[in-house]
């Protein structure tokens, strides 16, 4: 980095942004700490299934709190940016939506794709900032060789959280920094703790942050109570992967691909669910061995590390936060659709989740899984 | 050091350093508590006393019709919640301050109707409707004197006598007109009317409400018998002295006509921001108005944005009304005048104290054109949307 910027910081309240607006502001320069509000956890606080008391962590006013004290304590000024209306049209709707036509949202790609890097970089450049920085575990640089700004996975392993960062443009990444990309995890809480920040203990959050104690079904339902609607009718059959009727189910959002649990029919070897089928309302259950495919259809293709994909190309494809890349080879079929064919067949590939993929340390780009 | 101006006065004013004086011995040497038989209690009674007798002035009442409360929110509370009972019927305006708004739908809630009238686009009430909202029960009519967004000064003469005629309680929450309109009790015909010290450079943490003779009203909380029983808990002296001597400081900016030398920054400031900002303009225009306040919009703008913005740039203004996180939710009062929600977005509040100088005016119209143009340029809503009005 040369030179000092004028950097706004965006501060979730939690020990990874915290320490960021630190380590900036330690480097000289002009800081602003902004924390986004995105969801009010009092509105559904209460309702059925709902906890009386708010407890999520989103945007939490404990969190708001930590952030403001951070703030003031390393001398930055600090805004609190209220983006409720775009989180509930961007991230809470379509998170809804995708699990009721039988898809596993994620939501945090969402945020990411729509509010982080979208609108808090605008309102960061309105108020005469250079760039935004955030406490994600990733890399971001500028690679002159091929002309364009990489985003490549961070230090610790076990945080990267790039496989969320995948829908990010030049543009976005052009004007985003990383400060923990070379960082693990201990060694951010022992500078949070160097800086003097009372929150340096503070634990990781891991659930969806607007989705109170992590069920999101009860979610779905009282979110769709508060605003009147009724829970659409998505209840159906059971079927075996050969088309046998095998019992009901009471709706395909309770189902995930790779699900064992909550079927309600006993057999003797274990049933997963292989596939949801939004159209004829079709939970399709099978063995352990029907999860496994070689193949995905990606499509809204995000390209990070080339312009286009010419031909085919070796990459590394991850299906799911958690899980490691596998070798596979990934090609363009038409306008914003790709094929992957694995090496080796994979486990609960998941439509609504992300694919994406990577060349050794390099994100390449990244897909939703069709 | 940047120079920082503060054009926020609707949210709180400095206090005057006359005031400040005023109040300093009170915490110091002239300790005692006010209900005290001894020397100490004389003291600070005797203060409390004057301090009574400067708001009576200011409200043109009596002083035993003032009750020193810890704010303007008690004293809307205390006339809300004082002067009804299970049953009653409210009526009261879709612009009112939250302590006003939430306080009657509070009652809502639990033991009484309310009917909330609406405003024009100028964000005036209409007489004719707080007359058809009357119910045989109508106990209470709520409406307030100066709009802290707007600044509007809504009809409360006509109003008064309504209430009259109906036998009605009529209480104003008059926080955004005290010290900057001259206000009598007896011609606006109310039975209840609020002010809040810190909006007319008295300290935060004190206000009043003037309660008419001969009036029964219920406290709010139960204690000693302060303040006639109506408002039980040991007198705030240093608060109340600060507002005695602010309420002394305002009715003599009135004789010296400081009022319109504020109103004229006040439209120097709203003239040049129109001429130099095009797609602007002014919410509550053609309404009468306190001389301190302009509302105004600016097209294409996110009204948050711009009061960062201009934060960082030295100068303090305000959009909408700030939640519990400290984040800008959309002005009740904007939307209920009629503006489509992205003009309210759109608009800010400028509101001006006595300290304000002429030169503060002439950063803020050099500020604000720029800081505006740099906003429209970077602004999606400008570039993508075809926004409509």
């Amino acid at each position: 980095m040369t030179g000092l910027k004028t950097i706004a910081v965006a501060m979730s309240g939690g020990v990874d942004s915290s320490t960021v607006a630190a380590m900036v502001r330690a480097e000289g320069h002009n800081v602003i700490g902004l924390t986004m509000q995105l969801w009010n956890q009092r509105r559904l606080a209460g309702r059925e299934g709902m906890p009386e008391q708010v407890t999520g962590r989103c945007c939490s006013l404990d969190d708001v709190y930590d952030a403001r004290r951070v703030a003031e304590h390393i001398g930055i000024p600090y805004y609190v940016v209220n983006h409720e209306e775009r989180f509930e049209r961007e991230v809470v709707r379509p998170f809804v939506a995708e699990y009721l036509s039988g898809r596993t949202p994620i939501p945090c790609s969402l945020c990411n794709n729509h509010l982080k890097f979208d609108q808090l970089l605008v309102v960061a450049q309105q108020i005469g900032a250079d760039c935004v920085a955030t406490g994600h575990y990733a890399r971001v640089e500028y690679n002159d060789a091929r002309g364009r700004w990489l985003l490549e996975r961070p230090a610790d392993r076990s945080k990267d959280q790039t496989y969320f960062l995948f829908g990010l443009s030049q543009d976005q990444l052009s004007r985003t920094l990383f400060p923990l990309g070379g960082m693990t995890k201990p060694e951010v809480r022992d500078l949070a703790r160097k800086h003097g920040l009372a929150l340096a203990e503070k634990p990781d959050s891991q659930e969806i942050c607007f989705v109170p104690g992590g069920d999101y079904k009860l979610f779905i339902d009282a979110y769709l109570a508060e605003r009147g609607e009724s829970l659409p009718d998505t209840a159906g059959e059971l079927v075996t992967a050969d088309g046998e009727v095998i019992g009901e189910h009471h709706g395909i959002h309770n189902f995930t691909v790779g699900q064992r649990k909550g079927l309600g029919v006993a057999t003797g070897s274990p049933l997963y669910v292989i596939q949801i089928n939004g159209a004829d309302k079709q939970v399709v259950v099978g063995s352990d061995d029907h999860l496994y495919s070689r193949t995905l259809r990606g499509h809204r293709v995000n390209l990070i590390s080339v312009d286009n994909l010419r031909e085919p190309m070796r990459v590394a494809v991850k299906i799911r936060h958690r899980h490691e890349p596998a070798p596979a080879v990934l090609e363009k079929i038409a306008g914003d659709e790709v094929l992957v064919t694995f090496d080796q067949p994979q486990r609960a590939i998941t439509p609504g989740q992300a694919a994406v993929f990577y060349d050794g340390e390099i994100v390449v780009g990244g897909a939703w899984i069709a | 050091m940047m120079r920082r101006i503060y054009l926020d006065n609707n949210a709180t004013t400095p206090v005057l350093p006359a005031v400040l004086e005023a109040m300093r011995p009170y915490f110091g040497e002239h300790f005692g508590n006010a209900s005290s038989i001894h020397h100490h209690g004389q003291e600070t009674r005797a203060a409390v006393e004057r301090a009574r007798d400067s708001v009576a002035a200011l409200l043109g009442c009596r002083a035993s019709e003032i009750i020193f409360t810890s704010g303007g929110t008690e004293a809307d509370n205390l006339a809300i919640a004082g002067l009804t009972s299970p049953g009653d019927h409210i009526i009261t305006s879709t612009i009112e301050h939250h302590a006003v708004l939430h306080a009657c739908k509070h009652l809502e809630e639990t033991a009484c109707d309310v009917i909330y009238v609406p405003v024009d686009g100028h964000g005036l009430v209409d007489p004719d409707d707080v007359r058809r909202a009357l119910r045989p029960n109508t106990k209470l009519i709520s409406i307030m004197m100066a709009n802290n967004e707007t600044g509007v000064l809504q009809p409360l003469e006509e109003v008064g006598k309504i209430a009259a005629e109906a036998d009605a309680y009529f209480h104003t929450d008059a926080v955004q007109a005290a010290g900057k309109v001259p206000i009598d009790v007896s011609r606006i015909g109310c039975d209840a009317l609020s002010i809040s010290g810190h909006k007319m450079h008295a300290p935060q943490g004190v206000g009043a409400l003037y309660v008419r003779k001969g009036t029964k009203l219920q406290p709010l909380f139960y204690g000693g018998r302060h303040e006639r029983s109506r408002r039980a808990g040991t007198e705030n002296v240093p608060g109340i002295v600060g507002l005695g001597k602010a309420a002394e400081l305002a009715m003599q900016r009135f004789e010296c006509g400081d009022d319109s030398r504020m109103c004229a920054l006040r439209d120097r400031l709203q003239q040049g921001l129109l001429a130099q900002v095009e797609e602007s303009g002014v919410n509550g225009l053609g309404a009468p108005r306190v001389p301190n306040t302009s509302n105004i919009y600016f097209d294409h703008i996110e009204g948050e944005s711009m009061v960062i913005a201009l934060d960082l740039k030295g100068l303090a203004v305000s959009a909408g009304a700030a939640c519990s996180s400290g984040a800008i939710e959309p002005s009740h009062v904007l939307t209920a005048m009629g503006l489509r929600k992205h003009r309210a977005h759109a608009s800010i509040r400028f509101s001006l104290g006595t300290q304000n100088t002429g030169e503060d005016i002439d950063v803020a119209l050099a500020l604000v054109p720029e800081t505006v143009a740099r906003l429209r340029e970077l602004s999606p809503v400008s570039k993508k949307q075809a926004v409509t009005y």
